[in-house]
């Protein structure tokens, strides 16, 4: 008896340890998977940290589900990539203040023979209008992210109604999306960012790209003071403005996986 | 050979990758932490389903079993609601923090060892019963000579509600938020990985959390029957 008391004890000892770990300076940040996964955070967020030091923990989900856990008061900053979206959030009341800090762009991966040949589209409306025609495998996300809410402009823009066997929702984050498509051979549409750093490939690969309405603005947001008081404001107003400083910028455009630079700072 | 997963799970070892330690440590914590608070809450609520009689007794063990199959991504969505700052215990700001995997992980287990062991204690009670009578025991000291008696079984459902634990990952990725180096485990790890389509050192990771589990189990295997051979 005496020994599972201590046993007890001794795990409570420990979990108060980890919560200890937890008393310092921390705001925690709801992003996308595009920005965690391409390895971009472990690349700025050591120079914030030392520059602050403020630790910034990210919570990596899909934009529909950032906003929402930002809209219940559970994360003290965000960033995300879905302008619209974002200056509604904005106009609702439950941000102050967004701010353009990067951008990247859409890329449209396939099979590499290409069978829809949108590798000869001259714009985005035409490679899409050519996956419908081909009605080649898609895999979409399908699940309210920034990516996705991209996609569904995309196809409206090039006036296909994406609908039958071909088109996959697939209700999954990028990286598994891209897995999937890997597996059945399908085109998808990818944050450049995370088609870079993935290492999972096999067939796939990079078909169209360059259009400018395959353009990936990322937005930070100032939360709003008057819904969730109890949020770190102060921190989180330093990471905002770090993120738009020089020294933010400078960090965003450091960051090169294979030589090549994924996120393009634009803060006005 | 980087493409191999048991060569990427060797290396993880022999290099000692601090990351992956504290990943290790951090799910070792959380799940033992849960169990062993599932079982100070679940033994007993077994052990007096068995013994007493009361009204609803039937519909109890009914939804003790039933829960033992609850989708930890429901769990975890419940435990999300009930400490999301919008949510009742919100004041806490527990979300996103390991005491919030613990708590999510106490809801998947606690269903799992009240309800077996329910079963157990119950199965020993009918062996038992005449003696108890002959002593004139009361029922509530019945409970620990039952559990005490019931202790070798009992440790195979502590290994069945272990397993539960370190094995879910809906969890723990909805209320941890798999934060690096604060809430990332073995598990979120291999999603994480598996999105980045690092699909060895996924594998490689899973091998790793599996020697882990069978190492667990050997241990107790052990103890069991040490102590058994102990008690003759």
């Amino acid at each position: 008896m005496k020994k599972t008391l201590n046993l007890v004890l001794a795990g409570i000892a420990s979990i108060g340890l980890a919560f200890s770990a937890c008393a310092e300076d921390h705001i925690t940040l709801a992003s996308t998977t595009s920005t965690e996964n391409s390895g971009l955070f472990a690349s700025i967020l050591p120079k914030f940290e030392d520059s602050t030091g403020i630790e910034v923990r990210v919570v990596a989900v899909g934009t529909g589900q950032a906003f929402e856990i930002a809209r219940r008061g559970d994360a003290d900053s965000l960033l995300v990539h879905d302008t619209a979206g974002e200056k509604r959030f904005v106009e609702n009341g439950f941000a102050t203040e967004r701010a353009n800090v990067m951008y990247n762009d859409f890329v449209l991966i396939g099979p590499a023979d290409d069978p829809a040949n949108i590798g000869a589209a001259t714009n985005a409306a035409e490679a899409f209008a050519a996956i419908a025609e081909a009605e080649a495998p898609f895999a979409s996300r399908g699940d309210d992210s920034g990516t996705n809410r991209a996609e569904l402009r995309l196809w409206k823009n090039a006036g296909v109604e994406p609908d039958g066997e071909w088109y996959r929702e697939l209700g999954s984050g990028m990286g598994p999306t891209l897995n999937t498509a890997a597996a059945m051979d399908a085109y998808v549409m990818s944050d450049r960012a995370t088609w870079v750093a993935f290492g999972n490939r096999q067939n796939l690969k990079l078909l169209f790209e360059g259009d400018k309405v395959l353009f990936n603005q990322y937005g930070s947001l100032l939360l709003s003071q008057e819904k969730h008081p109890h949020l770190k404001h102060e921190l989180a107003k330093k990471w905002h403005d770090w993120l738009l400083s020089d020294d933010g910028q400078q960090a965003i455009a450091d960051f090169k996986v294979d030589g090549q630079q994924l996120f393009f700072p634009n803060a006005q | 050979m980087e493409n191999n997963a048991f060569y990427v799970a060797l290396s993880l070892l022999v290099n000692f990758d601090a990351s992956l330690f504290g990943i290790v440590a951090l799910s070792l914590q959380v799940s033992l932490l849960a169990v062993l608070i599932a079982a100070v809450l679940g033994f007993p609520l077994g052990a007096a389903v068995a013994l007493w009689r009361f009204p609803g007794r039937g519909g109890m063990i009914v939804v003790l079993n039933a829960l033992m199959g609850l989708p930890p991504v429901v769990a975890g969505l419940m435990v999300y609601l009930l400490l999301s700052r919008a949510g009742p215990l919100g004041e806490w700001g527990l979300l996103f923090t390991p005491g919030a995997m613990v708590i999510a992980q106490v809801v998947l287990v606690l269903p799992i060892l009240a309800a077996l062991s329910r079963q157990k204690v119950e199965d020993l009670l009918g062996e038992y019963r005449e003696q108890f009578v002959s002593l004139g025991m009361s029922r509530s000291r019945m409970m620990p000579t039952l559990l005490w008696d019931a202790r070798f079984a009992l440790l195979t459902v502590l290994l069945a509600g272990f397993g539960r634990a370190s094995a879910e990952v809906g969890a723990v990725m909805m209320v941890g938020g798999n934060i690096e180096g604060v809430t990332r485990v073995m598990t979120t790890s291999i999603v994480l990985e598996t999105g980045k389509g690092n699909l060895p050192l996924a594998l490689g990771l899973g091998i790793v959390l599996l020697g882990l589990v069978m190492l667990i189990n050997a241990g107790a295997y052990l103890v069991g029957e040490l102590t058994r051979r102990r008690v003759g």
